[in-house]
């Protein structure tokens, strides 16, 4: 283990800690209409989740050969260069989450590398074709998708089922919903922890840690896994909150046909070689679903918000990446240091910011809002 | 830029023809369910088989799913 210096120990623990931000960050993508139309309690879901992010890291073989699908150029990345991308996209995530924003945890793990090749190897390491084709078209396709998809079915769904018993109605699709739910965590943890496993092997073998094409060892997996997993069970409850109440008012036949609808999106495009954000996917399915039911109440300036959100995720990142890389390339292992140690204030205060008006498992339905702030107390007996 | 367009068609209609029909077939499960759980009503068995088969349905393309997900079944 003499090849493992201090600056790819640092990037082993780095990536693991996105990896947990990722975990908790899209825990909201399978877990959010299922929380908010009851069809499974908050604890249970992000434990189920949890599990299923677990056993779907361990399930994929296929560990992402390259670091980033190629919008960098692999052979010009240093692990100095992927320790400041790491960094640009986990307080981006943890920004985002602050202000309850699904935005996409891939996205800002593709800004903060390009931020970082652009100021450590110049602009000739970033493929701006690459971005556009990997990045972009997806982006924009991939919800627009999703939403026609749930939207068709949402309104066939409520066509059908207007005359039978109600109650039957929302206990059946509340059922289904746990099954599809379940589905899309199962793919996140086969897409997401394979990243993270991705960037720990690549770091490791240009370290000559590990022999060239050589598998992610077992400690890897495991610990992308678990990283994930714990992460995922933290659940972002923010973010659950905004994609469950905040976008539209969801019912259990929505819910089914969003979650439904994210999940043929995502195994379609993966299987066809589609590089796509669950996050955006999963937003867009639900905004689908807000619509194809008859006077269902889709907030569009939550909807605004977030889409802006997704606009700035990778340029936000990769600011962030491409200062921490000029830091560390200028200041060696101490700039390392300094960065790692200043990520890590900036992300206590983040997480303190969050403390002033905390959203938990107990209150994550209580409104759709998402506040920094405390909203004045309407109703007495609820102080602190 | 190389756009290919023909995949994305492809997982554009693949997504919305799956779906829905996910969502449909589902429904008329729900609806056999809840012609079972109506009282009186005689068609019980009738709406139990009628929601077993859409499950049932349902389960296989939960099925096909999970095949795709898991790479050592490929």
């Amino acid at each position: 283990m003499d090849h493992i210096t201090f600056l790819v120990a640092v990037v082993i623990v780095t990536a693991l800690a996105f990896d947990f931000t990722n975990g908790f960050h899209d825990t909201a993508n399978a877990m959010a209409t299922s929380i908010a139309t009851g069809a499974l309690k908050p604890r249970t879901a992000v434990l189920v989740s949890g599990i299923l992010n677990i056993v779907g890291a361990f399930l994929s073989t296929e560990v992402a050969k390259t670091i980033s699908g190629g919008i960098v150029d692999d052979t010009r990345v240093s692990p100095a260069m992927i320790f400041a991308g790491l960094v640009g996209a986990i307080l981006w995530n943890l920004v985002t989450w602050l202000a309850g924003l699904p935005s996409s945890s891939s996205h800002a793990l593709f800004g903060g590398l390009i931020g970082a090749v652009w100021v450590g190897a110049g602009s000739h390491g970033v493929h701006f074709d690459k971005v556009a084709e990997k990045v972009l078209i997806p982006a924009v396709a991939s919800p627009v998708v999703a939403g026609v998809a749930a939207l068709v079915a949402t309104y066939l769904a409520y066509k059908l089922s207007a005359r039978a018993r109600q109650d039957s109605v929302t206990k059946g699709f509340r059922l289904g919903q746990i099954a599809s739910a379940s589905l899309v965590s199962l793919a996140h943890g086969t897409n997401d922890a394979q990243k993270t496993m991705g960037v720990i092997t690549l770091t490791l073998i240009s370290a000559g840690a590990l022999g060239h094409d050589a598998g992610p060892p077992v400690w890897v997996i495991g610990a992308a896994g678990v990283a994930i997993g714990l992460g995922t069970y933290l659940g972002g409850w923010r973010i659950i909150r905004t994609m469950g109440k905040g976008l539209a008012e969801i019912q259990s036949p929505q819910g089914f046909a969003a979650e439904t609808a994210s999940t043929t999106v995502i195994l379609t495009s993966a299987h066809l070689g589609f590089a796509l954000s669950t996050t955006q996917v999963a937003s867009g399915s639900i905004l689908g679903a807000g619509l194809g039911r008859r006077l269902a109440e889709v907030r569009w300036g939550v909807a605004g918000r977030m889409v802006l959100a997704w606009l700035i995720t990778l340029p936000s990142a990769a600011l962030v990446g491409g200062l921490a890389a000029s830091v560390v390339k200028h200041g060696g292992n101490a700039g390392t240091a300094v960065i790692a140690l200043v990520a890590l204030a900036l992300a206590a205060v983040i997480v303190a910011a969050s403390r002033r008006n905390p959203v938990r498992a107990d209150n994550v339905n209580d409104h759709h809002e998402v506040n920094l702030r405390n909203p004045a107390p309407t109703n007495v007996g609820t102080a602190a | 830029m190389h756009v290919d367009w023909s995949a994305l068609g492809k997982v554009a209609a693949v997504s919305l023809g799956v779906t829905v029909a996910v969502v449909v077939v589902f429904t008329f499960g729900v609806l056999g369910l809840s012609r079972a759980e109506a009282d009186g009503s005689g068609s019980a068995p009738a709406g139990r088989a009628q929601a077993a088969l859409c499950f049932l349905a349902c389960a296989a393309v939960v099925a096909y799913g999970i095949y795709l997900i898991v790479p050592q079944f490929h």
